[in-house]
């Protein structure tokens, strides 16, 4: 037996049959006899290490909180040691080391764009009536916000939107039952990613298949994995999660690298404040991402794929969890595709509130069991990702151009859109405009006929700002109206397209709030690992608070200065190297002056 | 044991430093390659004995066609690198780390390098605002037992003590990183007390600690007296006697007495690392203790 010293407390009955039913419905857990038998640390194992967010998860969900006899008995079955299972629990938001009050607790979101529409109002009003009430990160509901996502103790979580103020009473049992999806755009020809969001019945296969469903599998088992990567590749197709990295190239960089297992890992934990295209997709059209991945599988070759998908997205989780089910009975997934003799089969993990997990080397630590902390680059996933294994990440939007990829060819794609932007992209609209939503167009759109087809600005006084690209993006002024919203345009202005989030702000919201809950965000997400953005973050935020009411002296400036160059430049990640970005952009576009 | 082989049929790599053309032995880190060129880096989270974690982010050195600047203890050379380590940019990112730190965590018991590089890198901690109104790390000392104090408004979360405990000495895991952000802390489960942790009470994690924030409690108790003093210690090397594996020991004596064990990090057995016998077992020496 390994040596490790467990505690003495013990769960319940009920925390125990929830981790061993956790545990038994992944499979028998084999451990396989080494030399080394102590299963922790950076010792990488995937026997049992990666099982510890599903038994956390099982853990919450049973009693409402990580109780010490629960994460002892969690540490026994899997062999962890009980302080770096400990460190792991108390890693994410959604996992409480404290007893729960009630048989629920409400995250409220009152991120930038749900605080435009009340959201702090809410949480007074919410805490007034007695319920466990707590702040949250974006939850992805921007369109349709304020929001809440509703956390139960043994019974399905959910989540609230279009909160009404006068109606508090009744929100929480009402909305819940409120159908999901308005498409601004439905109806309309020129979609593509979007054509059967909120025409076909999410839970049905049958009707996926009568979309033109699974078609593209079938042709890509006839082309063969060489020539899917040659078609992605002459697609142009580059990755819509922000870094735009050329799909065709990471896929061919992970197949080529033999003699290893690979994964395709899809990244669903869309966290960046003000996005909620993933989730559109995965709540309304969830076939769609499981045949993307297949072919995406066995173009890398690899048999395993997993879909991290954030916790705060419980539908989504729900229909794609029916979905591969569906889909495993069809012979669409399993061993035998299609009876082609190829595997591929699907995961689903489900993240605990955190934005971080949505870097790709945190994304692995978290599905490993480990703490979310990102890893040093290079090695890069292509050669040392999942489990140290050659992994492609992709995310979900890229996933979905995928089949007509295949269908139409890449050249068909890549005649679309730009040179350098082909295809689509997906727009999440919030905030001051008439018709907040999900919008699709060819690349080339400017945002100033993006902001049009939205309805234009709509709300008190006139437009003041745009966020492009979330939190980690930046904001213009009305003056950049006539920027497309390519990837060559945006880098040129300097600015970032990321996410694909517009949000706008009128000059009669509070610049300087959004400015403030912006530096609030990134302190409360930062992992805490490396001290550029774990001191940094803070001090950004305690700066911004000092000069929120007058205007900032040169000390002030320098200082600030000097705290976006450590973080962009010394940062071990993506989220510390943009901390600052959003910010800077305000400051330098004078939003936060006091008149 | 980390310094590489002085073996002439290596394959060597040639790199650029500081616009001098050098070659180090493939697989050296940066770091590795800076030392050769007796380039002084600074570093906190890396140690020769340890596997490195690349957290602290001070040893930053700016490499050609890399838009962040690159962890020099952990980053391999490679043939053809362009390295930079004193541009404008380490430099700021070096002097902020610094800042950064010694505006949330009290210093004044760290390595006398690292209080140097403070001076020398021109950091200013004092601008970050008043300590009464910023976040820092400042807690109470836990003093649990006879042996171990942990004052952790001195931890800069370097993880030396972690990976001390776990697989790259100890193996025995009675500590990790809990929570997140600045709250991010040291902590063994629930945080519960040492006695009652995993803890083996081997004083690898003391003996790695670079602040001060882990240390024995026959230094604290000291300090506290005002009767520390380092520069009034005497080291003796000798071989620990409990049993037969055959440790290095350095005695740390100070009027007659024994205030501290250490092992060296580069001897081949111990690798700085010793267990409860050698590290505490010293008390007998002094049986008046």
């Amino acid at each position: 037996m390994p040596d490790i010293k467990f505690g003495t407390s013990l769960p319940t009955d009920s925390e125990k049959k929830a981790v061993d039913e956790t545990i038994e419905s992944h499979g028998p857990v084999t451990l396989e006899i080494t030399e080394r038998l102590v299963y922790a640390g950076r010792q990488r194992t995937q026997e049992r290490r990666h099982l510890l967010l599903p038994a956390l998860h099982a853990l919450q969900h049973t009693s409402g909180w990580i109780s010490p006899g629960g994460l002892d008995y969690v540490c026994r079955v899997l062999e962890i040691p009980p302080a770096e299972a400990y460190g792991v629990a108390t890693f994410y938001h959604l996992f409480s080391s404290q007893p729960p009050s009630g048989d629920q607790i409400l995250h409220v979101c009152n991120d930038i764009a749900c605080s435009l529409n009340g959201a702090n109002d809410l949480i007074d009003a919410l805490k007034k009536e007695g319920h466990e009430t707590k702040p949250s990160p974006c939850l992805g509901q921007c369109e349709r916000g304020p929001a809440v996502f509703v956390q139960r103790i043994a019974s399905q979580d959910t989540v609230v939107f279009d909160a009404d103020l006068k109606h508090i009473g009744k929100f929480l049992t009402e909305n819940s039952e409120k159908e999901s999806i308005k498409l601004p755009q439905a109806g309309s020809d020129s979609l593509r990613l979007l054509t059967r969001v909120g025409v076909l019945d999410p839970n049905s296969l049958e009707d996926y298949q009568s979309h033109g469903g699974y078609e593209a599998l079938k042709k890509a088992l006839e082309m063969g994995d060489e020539q899917i990567i040659e078609e992605v590749s002459k697609s142009g197709l580059r990755g819509r999660g922000g870094a735009a990295f050329p799909t065709g190239v990471k896929w061919k960089a992970v197949a080529d690298e033999k003699g290893r297992a690979h994964h395709l890992v899809c990244n669903a934990d869309e966290s960046e404040p003000g996005t909620f295209k993933d989730r559109v997709l995965m709540e309304n059209d969830p076939f769609a991402l499981i045949e993307s991945m297949t072919i995406a599988g066995l173009a890398i070759g690899a048999e395993k794929g997993w879909i991290y998908i954030r916790g705060e997205y419980p539908i989504a989780r729900q229909r794609l969890t029916a979905a591969i089910g569906k889909t495993r009975k069809s012979g669409l997934l399993g061993d035998n595709i299609l009876g082609s003799g190829r595997k591929f089969d699907i995961e689903i993990r489900s993240g605990a509130g955190a934005y971080i997990c949505g870097e790709e080397t945190a994304l692995f630590n978290s599905i490993e069991g480990f703490r979310g902390e990102p890893r040093n680059k290079p090695p890069f996933p292509t050669t040392n990702g999942l489990f140290n294994e050659p992994t492609a990440v992709n995310n979900v939007e890229t996933l979905a151009n995928i089949p007509r990829i295949i269908l139409n060819g890449g050249e068909t794609f890549a005649a679309e859109g730009t040179d350098q932007s082909s295809g689509t992209r997906l727009f999440c609209l919030s905030g001051r405009v008439a018709l907040p939503g999900l919008y699709e167009f060819e690349f080339g759109a400017t945002l100033g006929e993006i902001l049009d087809a939205a309805g234009g600005f709509s709300g008190p006084g006139t437009l003041k700002a745009i966020l492009l690209g979330g939190a980690a993006g930046s904001f213009v002024t009305p003056e950049s109206i006539d920027l497309p919203l390519t990837f060559e345009d945006t880098r040129e202005a300097g600015v970032a397209l990321g996410s694909g989030v517009i949000m706008a702000f009128s000059d009669e919201d509070e610049l300087t709030k959004t400015v403030l809950r912006i530096a609030e965000f990134f302190r409360d997400e930062s992992c805490g690992q490396c001290v550029p953005c774990r001191v940094g973050t803070v001090r950004q935020e305690e700066l911004l608070i000092r000069i929120a009411d007058k205007n900032p002296v040169e000390a002030d400036i320098s200082l600030f200065d000097d705290l976006a160059s450590v973080m962009s430049d010394a940062s071990i990640c993506g989220l510390g190297h943009t901390a600052a970005s959003a910010i800077r952009s305000a400051l330098n576009l004078g939003l936060l002056e006091t008149q | 044991m980390s310094e590489p082989a002085k073996n002439p049929s290596e394959t060597l790599v040639e790199i650029t430093l500081n616009d001098k053309k050098i070659s180090a032995p493939e697989g050296s880190t940066i770091l590795d390659a800076c030392k050769q060129a007796n380039i002084d880096t600074p570093t906190l989270c890396w140690a020769e004995n340890l596997t490195p974690v690349n957290v602290c982010r001070v040893c930053v050195v700016e490499v050609e066609g890399s838009r962040a600047l690159v962890p020099s203890c952990s980053r391999p050379i490679e043939e053809g690198m362009v390295i930079s380590t004193d541009s404008e940019r380490v430099n700021t990112s070096r002097r902020m780390v610094l800042e950064l730190l010694a505006s949330s965590v009290e210093l004044d018991r760290a390595d006398k390098e690292i209080r140097g590089w403070i001076t020398s890198y021109g950091s200013n901690p004092d601008r970050m605002g008043n300590s009464s109104e910023i976040k820092t790390s400042k807690q109470p000392v836990k003093i649990q037992d006879d042996l171990y104090v942990r004052d952790y408004e001195r931890c800069i979360l370097c993880y030396k003590c972690v990976e001390a405990c776990g697989d790259d000495a100890q193996h025995t895991f009675a500590i990790a990183t809990a929570g997140r952000g600045f709250e991010a802390r040291i902590s063994t489960e629930f945080d519960a007390e040492l006695p009652d942790s995993a803890c083996v009470y081997c004083g690898n994690c003391i003996g790695v600690c670079p602040t001060g924030a882990l240390v024995f409690k026959t230094e604290h108790d000291m300090r506290e007296e005002n009767s520390w003093d380092p520069d009034n210690q005497k080291v003796t090397e000798t071989i620990c006697g409990f049993c037969g594996v055959g440790c290095n020991l350095e005695l740390h004596t100070q009027d007659e007495k024994i205030v501290k064990v250490t092992s060296p990090s580069d001897h081949s057995v111990t690798e700085g690392h010793l267990c409860i016998k050698g590290r505490f077992g010293w008390q007998h020496a002094h049986p008046e203790n």
